[in-house]
């Protein structure tokens, strides 16, 4: 009786999380469209999550194109079919790990600033300060990490799929003997514009998790630094289970024809 | 001083799962009068400035500012309502990624919608107020020491001008002798600005020097409240334990012995 006490515990827990994180959902996408609108903020927000994670999305593309290259080499060697390198590469890295390895790279770095951040205030007052000072916390924080973390992931990841690609390029052509033209005329021609959609999509989806994930954790964090510490764990961990889980869903369900 | 109450709380209860922090709440601070309320840590002086600022929603009780029950307010006329208020935050609260002068021109700013140019002109008069040179507007908070934090929460809490003020443990954290240049600002800005104000406080001094009344706060009600000068004499032995600062008394703290 008491195991199955301890799973209902933990169910209705689980439960009542989610109808926080959706609440807090609703209530800043509410806020998406009344003003008042600080775009300085959002403008701030681009930069740090867009521009500053370039250097480590980038990396993460190239390394992981050039390898998934070498692999499908290696592996359709086994039945005559290395022509497929250039096609394989560009499909796995648009519409699969573009994407997903850009949205976790992201998540690793911005959502866990972001719950650091706002945790922080929340445990000095800063949040409760601002509505003293006739500022909604909502408007002012949350609604400029989640617009600028939704628009500036596509961009983030249509450039990983490039380097990534590139990356591909790379070791096709150098290492494993490929004509430069034939792999670029294979790679062009195996790409299709549902490819790049799968990816824009998913990559907005990643964002509008990381911002709230970390902005949730964030704003109900208590505890003083062991709460922020958790809230950042807590961050990290739900973004990158829902960003996977997400990926699967709009793979399978959307665009899995 | 007109004759009327400012802020009225009746009955104001709060609680956090299973523990009652405020258990019916009835306090009248009138208009241009500086309450101060003392009690033991965790005795819900916060709570109470937090139900008023609308930070934290009551379960019952009813709290009037000017007749005008704030508890079940529209968002609008809530944020209409804060623009009449200050706070000083225990620890200033203040915006990490602000300069100075921008922490004390924030509630300008974006409640009033002034522009940056005026708004940063009025910060640096505020700063000026509590005591600041211009220079230290363009400094970061982090810069600061705890004495000039608490002058700029100050500063900030004054910026607009309120007609209720808040203190949340003005001098806590502070050396006795910038305690004191705290309790003096807080004296003369409030008699410049003709505010209402309620502090929280455990320091005595601050009690001496700040309150017209005090009240005090124990096991989730007002058990004392009077004029400052009669606190010395107010008959209630957890009102004296307290003042004196005494480990024996009616007030029992738990604390396991070995």
């Amino acid at each position: 009786m008491n195991f199955l006490a301890t799973i209902g515990r933990v169910f209705v827990a689980a439960l009542a999380d989610i109808g926080d994180v959706v609440r807090f959902a609703g209530r800043t996408l509410s806020h998406l469209v009344l003003p008042p609108f600080y775009f300085g903020l959002m403008w701030r927000q681009m930069l740090h999550i867009g521009y500053f994670s370039l250097p480590v999305v980038g990396l993460a593309a190239i390394f992981t194109g050039a390898a998934l290259a070498q692999q499908i080499f290696v592996g359709s060697q086994r039945f005559n079919a290395e022509g497929t390198v250039a096609g394989i590469v560009v499909i796995a890295i648009v519409r699969e790990l573009g994407p997903v390895l850009g949205g976790l790279m992201v998540a690793g770095r911005v959502s866990s600033a972001m719950a650091a951040e706002l945790g922080t205030m929340r445990v000095t007052e800063q949040i409760d300060a601002l509505t003293t000072l006739s500022t909604d916390p909502y408007k002012y924080l949350v609604v400029p990490r989640l617009v600028a973390a939704v628009l500036t992931l596509p961009i983030l990841v249509i450039v990983a799929n490039i380097i990534g690609v590139f990356g591909g390029f790379l070791i096709g052509t150098q290492k494993l003997g490929f004509n430069v033209a034939n792999y670029l005329q294979i790679t062009v021609d195996f790409l299709e514009a549902s490819d790049i959609t799968s990816s824009l999509v998913k990559a907005a989806m990643f964002g509008f998790i990381i911002a709230i994930m970390g902005s949730y954790h964030g704003y109900n964090s208590s505890g003083g630094a062991q709460g922020v510490g958790r809230a950042t764990t807590n961050a990290v961990v739900s973004a990158f289970i829902l960003i996977l889980l997400s990926n699967l869903i709009i793979t399978v369900n959307v665009f899995g024809t | 001083m007109s004759q009327h109450a400012k802020i009225c709380l009746e009955g104001l209860q709060k609680g956090f799962g299973s523990k009652i922090v405020l258990d019916g709440i009835d306090l009248e601070v009138m208009a241009g009068e500086s309450l101060v309320v003392i009690g033991g840590s965790g005795s819900g002086k916060s709570v109470m400035i937090k139900c008023i600022l609308g930070l934290l929603k009551p379960e019952a009780g009813r709290i009037l500012v000017d007749g005008e029950d704030i508890v079940n307010a529209t968002p609008g006329k809530r944020k209409r309502m804060l623009r009449r208020f200050g706070m000083l935050f225990q620890g200033s609260a203040l915006f990490d990624s602000l300069k100075v002068w921008e922490n004390v021109a924030f509630g300008l700013i974006q409640g009033q919608h002034l522009g940056r140019l005026e708004a940063k002109k009025i910060a640096l008069e505020k700063l000026a107020r509590v005591g600041l040179p211009a220079d230290v507007g363009e400094l970061s908070p982090a810069e600061l020491s705890g004495g000039m934090q608490k002058r700029v929460g100050l500063a900030r809490a004054i910026a607009a001008e309120p007609e209720i003020i808040f203190f949340d443990e003005p001098t806590t954290g502070l050396d006795p002798i910038m305690a004191d240049v705290i309790n003096d600002l807080i004296v003369e800005c409030v008699r410049d600005l003709g505010a209402t104000t309620i502090t929280i406080t455990h320091d005595m001094s601050s009690v001496r020097k700040i309150a017209d009344k005090a009240a005090m706060l124990y096991n989730g009600k007002i058990i004392w409240h009077g004029p400052r000068d009669e606190i010395d004499h107010s008959g209630n032995e957890y009102v004296d334990q307290f003042i004196h600062g005494r480990a024996e008394g009616p007030i029992r703290m738990d604390v396991l012995k070995p």
